[in-house]
């Protein structure tokens, strides 16, 4: 990173519009912040004053939690609205929505929407910083950028690094951030998984395909398992979870082909012994739990790189 | 004199006639007195005479593909508001679609179109009636009815035929009431819940991809039943090589088919939508460079038969929304004239074509009158000044809606006089008389 650069974007929309230096900036800022969450008094007055509003359409545990986590941490106030309590369900447009939160002054709105580009769309409308924290099957930049750190203290450095993504690459946005995201740091990305389930041109996003799980993960440095998201499912897609875990699923056998070293990781929530086999998932090998620590420590980095940043 | 319309010196381009020279043509009472030589009418007094020396004067263009939205949907457009937008975009005659609410599937909606469009005398308008009862793919419309209160073909356009034989039934008994039969081709199973055309920008963009076979698949079946039936049919909106070659293909085997691709089809890729643009965001959806190439050659080649524009007004409320949620659609009729112009100035169409394509050919596929500039004939002429520049913007548009991804583009030749049986309906300001 040269010593003029500056993190300058207002809002987080997705992986591919962060260069390799923003994204070197984030995970340094994280790795700084990460020491503060095992303080015994874990709260720093950086963006004391700030109201960050938290703004899910979509049920979440892990996300909406690590972001309000992360900003109370650095002393910002912070609210949430779900899609049950807001007046969306009373026909109100996302839009307008967003407009009368935006009326009330806050510094920043945290979107989890299932419309691909509604963080955008925000973004557009409104004058408070947006970070998207998932847009319908588009990206879920934050999850990329803690993926990006994980893998990055668990090997020491991304570049030449072989990552495995297998599952469910069509509907996921973890998996495109990812992709972006490993394969703007040098890494090379190997998708695998149902062909139902492997979208048209992922290429041009920077993975390549392979048809057979075993030869993807074939010397990986990181295996990583997506969710097999049963709602999401109304296509015929596959024949049925028994059959995906059987030849899909990520289980000894497969991680056996990858690297002795190779690191295990899922977004969760985990459909266990699905398309993850759960000793995996509490083995050695597994940094599934270090991944939602370091969400704290990447949304911390955000929040204070977007709002608190000079 | 009353009812006389002096056209001096303009490039008359009348392909039913043969005629590409300069001409003067002479309108009296309606109608299409002389086309004879410059110099050779005596100077006319009394009535509106127009030198339009550098200027082109065709017969009425006529857009066989278009939503009026009344009734039902007046917020987007109204019959007045509409044929005004078809006039000032050089258009004469318009084909409106049934998915109007209630839709068009029976004569009370067929004779309410056609009061509303004569109360506004912008420009003649065919309503085009449903195949099925409200459009919904179960039983035949009455096309008698529809057929004697006006209709001029029949379609469930913004939605497929999805059962195969309520199609075969609806070619069969079209024609024992003269009833052009249009097809709206998408195979909804593969479509279903796409919001653009599918391919690596659907998968970066995260939204559910539309692919070419969708509509591919149904034109094959639509060109078989055709084929089978013995029947003429029309494909709408064609936006793939594939449906292209498919018809090219039909066309040869001697099935009656003709087709029609809209503007935005040879103008645009799928790259326009882009950052969720959603003034970009139609059904079909917009396709790839050898898709707009494929097109462009159909135009030359014959294998398309017509320009229309799937006129589609909606409002902010229908567009400015999350991508996958906007309405598909964008308004034509002000802008076919210059796009169809830039493939004319690229060499791509000639003039004679062109006219062929928005004019000649649609009235012939829809059995109407117009498209000839025959002596006797109605006076409905179109005059384009080829050369006219002007930057495409919000304060222009005479549609009610402006829902157009044109917004802002220089473009360059427009319809600058439009004339409906012998009475002006659009420009007459753009001159001194």
């Amino acid at each position: 990173m040269t010593s003029e650069y500056r993190f300058t974007h207002k809002h987080v929309l997705g992986l591919a519009d962060f260069s390799v230096e923003d994204i070197q900036a984030v995970l340094q800022t994280a790795e700084s912040f990460k020491e503060i969450s095992s303080r015994a008094i874990k709260k720093v007055p950086t963006l004391r004053g700030k109201t960050i509003i938290n703004f899910f359409f979509e049920p979440s545990t892990r996300t909406r939690l690590s972001f309000e986590v992360a900003a109370k941490r650095m002393s910002a106030d912070t609210f949430n609205i779900s899609n049950s309590g807001s007046s969306t369900v009373k026909g109100e447009t996302l839009i307008d929505t967003a407009r009368n939160l935006a009326a009330m002054n806050p510094d920043c709105i945290i979107l989890r929407h299932p419309r691909s580009g509604s963080a955008r769309l925000l973004a557009d409308h409104i004058n408070a910083s947006v970070i998207n924290a998932g847009d319908g099957t588009h990206e879920h930049p934050s999850q990329g950028l803690l993926d990006l750190m994980t893998v990055r203290e668990a090997k020491g450095g991304i570049a030449g690094l072989k990552i495995a993504i297998i599952g469910d690459i069509a509907h996921s946005r973890v998996a495109h951030s990812n992709i972006i995201g490993f394969s703007k740091m040098g890494a090379s990305v190997t998708v695998s998984g149902p062909a139902t389930l492997i979208p048209p041109g992922i290429e041009e996003l920077g993975a390549r395909v392979s048809r057979s799980v075993m030869e993807a993960v074939d010397g990986a440095d990181v295996i990583m398992a997506l969710r097999i998201q049963k709602e999401r499912q109304q296509d015929p897609l596959f024949p049925s979870l028994r059959e995906y875990a059987k030849f899909f699923g990520v289980s000894q056998k497969v991680a056996d082909a990858a690297s002795p070293e190779a690191i295990i990781m899922h977004p969760g929530p985990i459909n266990r012994g699905v398309e993850l086999d759960p000793k995996l998932a509490d083995g050695s090998r597994s940094v599934i739990l270090e991944q939602v620590t370091n969400g704290v420590a990447v949304r911390m980095a955000l929040l204070y790189l977007i709002m608190g940043g000079d | 004199m009353p009812g006389l319309i002096f056209l001096k010196n303009g490039r008359v381009i009348d392909p039913a006639n043969g005629i590409d020279q300069i001409q003067d043509v002479l309108i009296v009472d309606g109608r299409i007195s002389a086309v004879v030589k410059p110099g050779t009418l005596p100077e006319q007094t009394g009535g509106l005479v127009f030198d339009l020396t550098g200027k082109w004067v065709v017969p009425g263009l006529i857009d066989m593909h278009v939503h009026l939205r009344e009734p039902g949907q007046e917020y987007k457009e109204t019959i007045e508001t509409g044929t005004r937008a078809a006039a000032a975009g050089g258009f004469t005659a318009v084909a409106a679609m049934p998915n109007t609410k209630p839709v068009n599937d029976n004569q009370a909606v067929t004779v309410f179109i056609l009061a509303k469009a004569a109360e506004a005398g912008f420009a003649r308008v065919y309503p085009v009636g449903a195949i099925s009862s409200g459009s919904n793919g179960e039983h035949l419309a009455e096309f008698g009815e529809l057929r004697q209160a006006g209709a001029v073909a029949v379609t469930d356009d913004g939605l497929p035929v999805g059962n195969s034989q309520l199609m075969r039934r609806a070619l069969e008994y079209a024609s024992n009431h003269d009833l052009l039969v249009i097809s709206h081709a998408e195979e909804m199973t593969l479509s279903h819940s796409g919001a653009m055309n599918d391919g690596a920008l659907a998968t970066r963009l995260g939204l559910r991809g539309i692919p070419h076979v969708a509509e591919e698949i149904m034109v094959y079946r639509d060109l078989a039943l055709a084929d089978f039936t013995g029947r003429p049919i029309h494909i709408a909106h064609v936006s793939t090589r594939e449906s292209l070659s498919l018809i090219r293909r039909a066309k040869e085997k001697g099935v009656a088919v003709t087709a029609e691709t809209a503007p935005h089809y040879f103008t645009l890729t799928e790259k326009a939508v882009d950052g969720y643009n959603t003034l970009a965001k139609m059904n079909p959806p917009l396709r790839t460079e050898a898709d707009v190439a494929a097109v462009r050659e159909a135009l030359r080649d014959g294998t398309l038969d017509a320009i229309a524009t799937d006129h589609a007004p909606h409002g902010e409320l229908d567009k400015d929304m999350e991508f996958d949620q906007a309405a598909n659609g964008i308004i034509g009729l002000e802008t076919a004239v210059p796009l169809t112009l830039r493939l004319v100035r690229e060499n791509q169409l000639d003039a004679r074509r062109m006219v062929e394509l928005l004019s000649v050919n649609p009235a012939r596929i829809l059995g109407v009158v117009g498209g000839t500039l025959s002596v006797g004939a109605p006076a409905d002429i179109t005059v384009i000044d080829p050369e006219k520049k002007f930057v495409f913007s919000e304060e222009s548009i005479q549609s009610k809606s402006r829902n157009s991804p044109f917004l802002g583009w220089e473009l360059q030749g427009k319809a600058v006089l439009t004339i409906l049986a012998g009475r002006i309906t659009w420009g007459q300001d753009s001159f001194s008389s």
